[in-house]
């Protein structure tokens, strides 16, 4: 998927205008809010089991290697095959490689934010192979040729309607006639045809919530039971992973999926979590014959020792994207990739580079409330404020702002010349603001004024209403 | 150099640590050997008779139906009554494990019983339960030979047949109770939590995505 996150703030401005959506986005979320609430508030241990989260990824991730090598032990000696891939080109090669030497024509997939990541589908495709999406948020996108907008929910920027319009445009063998109004009727619909994909396939593609080291075991969570189909079916099983996404044990497993389903759906339990271990037995009568994971690195590793090392405890739940005011004003297309929200803007600049992702950092009012729900407690905004230094370090900010800045810190760095200058200006600005007490324009503020009134200064600075307070001893 | 080079040798670059760390190891050794337990929600840490009541509460909870019987003899006539009351086939797909052995399927003549793996065309699976976990009212399906994974996700409709003396507390429980019976982690262990939901289309929940769109649980046992 190629990426347009240079383009956030032209992305976001047709956002913000484009109607449809934001008729979208102003129901869609608020249901993820009040649910993960109610779940939270039913678990007495929530808060806690959050720390003992972040405790397990934490450990984990100052044993990394060992744990890896563990994992890949375990995988190897229940008969399974373990390919380690450096970069996204290699876990490409390495999946196609596996669908060829069993001449795969279909191939199913799970939902799986790695492989939207790695662009396996174009990749399959262009091999002549032939993808099928079977998640059926996934399935909608996958046909209309759209990214999805969030990583538990991609079509969620989508109507019934448009779901309809896809599926008569698409689905042709059925007749062209038939009433598409129920959401009953669509998914009945995308059920049949992909009934059809899963009897076809021949190999199936699903990503991993959890690795085990302990069993290696890998840990997919679902709600439809596609996944689960999608590595039951055919005759060989991948599964694509990030190096991150491993725990010691099942206990470990256990206590981050405790956290997983409440912060993602506010569910108790998702309907499905199914622990894969190994290809089928000799005496099992279903299940595949090989068992292949795909273990992919892609710039994660290279976050380890540095300031962004704790964005790997993510579990990937859509939490902070769900209790974001920017996302849920844009939503997830405008991030322009695969990660949008607060994870996103920490992620793409990690994986795309600052050059391509550095707006990303900078849309956030850093009002904390993506830290202040992460299951993981990772503290996004502060990586942020990491990234939006990094910027300026390497000097990838404009040069106006950049100028700005540099004439700020010149005054910051004085705080007696500073705390004169800003009072001469506030109360410059009570006399200019006059009997309105605000703004409707005013120069180098345009970025304010042109959506909204600037309120006017008061007279005083909050240093000067600081001191008083502590003065009259409040 | 080989992708597992490559990413081993940059965790260990990046962490400043070396191969031969053995205190890091025994540490990580530990850990897998011993598995400790971490935080196990009150919730599940109850006596027997309530994880049955929490067992039937929560999984009704999550769309399930629950139906508790006396004795394996009583599942045919629950199993037809249940697919009359529904209007569905009396054609049943049953899972070869010994433990559904001792249901007399002949004393309902209108119920059709073949067993094995689900086909696609087959309509209603019965099936037996590792366990019961009453914590979050889900069940432990092992794959085996007893119990083939398809018939957890073909069917329209999937009966399971749970002895109450399988339900747990908690999670915890049932895994260790996998790790004493059976040894060896089989190739698939299903958590199903109710029927299969989708909120793919306007985030509105709705039953039976791709597997099955009701799951009806018969609680076996005094």
């Amino acid at each position: 998927m190629h990426p347009t996150t240079h383009a956030f703030p032209e992305n976001a401005r047709r956002a913000l205008s484009d109607e449809r959506l934001q008729r979208v986005l102003a129901t869609a979320g608020i249901g993820f809010i009040e649910r993960r609430r109610k779940a939270a508030e039913r678990l007495p241990e929530f808060e806690e089991l959050r720390d003992r989260g972040r405790d397990i990824k934490n450990h984990v991730l100052e044993n990394l290697d060992l744990y890896l090598e563990r994992f890949e032990e375990a995988v190897v000696g229940q008969g399974g095959h373990v390919h380690w891939c450096a970069t996204a080109v290699d876990a490409r090669d390495a999946i196609l490689s596996i669908c060829r030497s069993v001449d795969a024509k279909t191939v199913t997939k799970g939902k799986s934010m790695i492989a939207e990541e790695i662009g396996i589908n174009d990749h399959l495709e262009a091999a002549g192979l032939t993808p099928v999406e079977t998640d059926l948020g996934e399935y909608i996108i996958q046909l209309r040729k759209e990214p999805p907008s969030h990583i538990i929910a991609p079509a969620m920027h989508l109507s019934k309607k448009d779901v309809a319009d896809t599926f008569r445009a698409v689905h042709t063998e059925l007749p062209p006639d038939r009433v598409l109004e129920e959401p009953t009727v669509l998914i009945a619909e995308a059920r049949g045809v992909l009934r059809r994909r899963f009897q076809q396939a021949d190999v199936g593609i699903t990503g991993a919530n959890l690795m085990v080291a302990e069993t290696g075991s890998t840990v997919i969570v679902t709600n439809e039971g596609n996944g689960d189909l999608t590595q039951t079916l055919p005759r060989v099983h991948i599964v694509l992973a990030t190096v991150e996404k491993i725990v010691p044990t099942l206990e470990d497993a256990q206590t981050v999926l405790r956290l997983l389903a409440r912060s993602a759906t506010g569910q108790e339990a998702s309907a499905y979590t199914t622990f894969s271990t190994g290809p089928r037995r000799p005496e099992d009568a279903d299940g595949p014959e090989q068992f292949h994971v795909v273990i992919l690195d892609n710039g994660r590793t290279a976050l380890l020792g540095t300031e962004f090392q704790e964005v790997l405890r993510c579990i990937r739940c859509g939490a902070c994207m769900n209790h974001c005011p920017v996302y849920g004003a844009v939503g997830g297309h405008a991030y322009g990739w695969v990660y949008p929200g607060p994870i996103g803007a920490v992620m793409q600049p990690a994986l795309l580079g600052l050059a391509e992702a550095r707006h990303l950092p900078n849309a956030s009012t850093f009002c904390g409330r993506c830290e202040a729900v992460c299951p993981m407690r990772i503290p996004l905004p502060k990586m942020m404020r990491h990234w939006r230094e990094t910027e300026f370090a390497e000097r990838l900010t404009p040069p106006a702002m950049r100028r700005g800045l540099a004439l700020w810190a010149w005054f910051a760095r004085r705080p007696a010349l500073y705390h004169h200058a800003a009072g001469l200006a506030v109360r410059a600005l009570r006399l200019l603001g006059g009997g309105k007490g605000r703004f409707a324009r005013l120069p180098l503020a345009n970025g304010w004024t042109a959506h909204r009134d600037l309120p006017a200064p008061q007279g005083r600075t909050f240093q000067q209403l600081w001191a008083e307070r502590q003065r009259n001893g409040r | 150099m080989s992708g597992r080079d490559a990413i081993l040798g940059g965790i260990r670059a990046a962490l400043g640590r070396k191969t031969d760390d053995l205190a890091r190891r025994a540490t990580v050794e530990e850990r897998l050997t011993r598995h400790p337990r971490g935080l196990v929600p009150a919730r599940g840490q109850i006596p027997p008779a309530e994880q049955v009541e929490l067992f039937t509460t929560m999984a009704r909870e999550a769309a399930c139906t629950v139906q508790p019987l006396a004795a394996l003899e009583e599942v045919p006539a629950a199993v037809a009554d249940y697919l009359a009351g529904l209007n569905l086939p009396a054609e049943l797909r049953v899972a070869p494990d010994p433990g559904l052995d001792a249901i007399p399927w002949h004393a309902r003549p209108t119920l059709t019983v073949s067993r094995g793996p689900a086909r696609d065309a087959d309509a209603v699976s019965v099936t037996g339960a590792f366990a019961g976990v009453a914590e979050t009212g889900t069940l432990m399906l092992a794959s085996g030979p007893g119990h083939p994974t398809t018939l957890n996700f073909l069917p329209d409709t999937h009966i399971v047949v749970l002895r109450r003396d399988r339900v747990t507390g908690t999670y915890e429980d049932a895994w260790d109770r996998l790790r004493a019976e059976l040894g060896d982690v089989p190739r698939t262990v299903n958590f199903v939590t109710g029927p299969s939901r989708t909120g793919d289309i306007e985030q509105t929940i709705q039953l039976g995505a791709h597997g099955p769109r009701r799951l009806h649980i018969l609680l076996v046992g005094g």
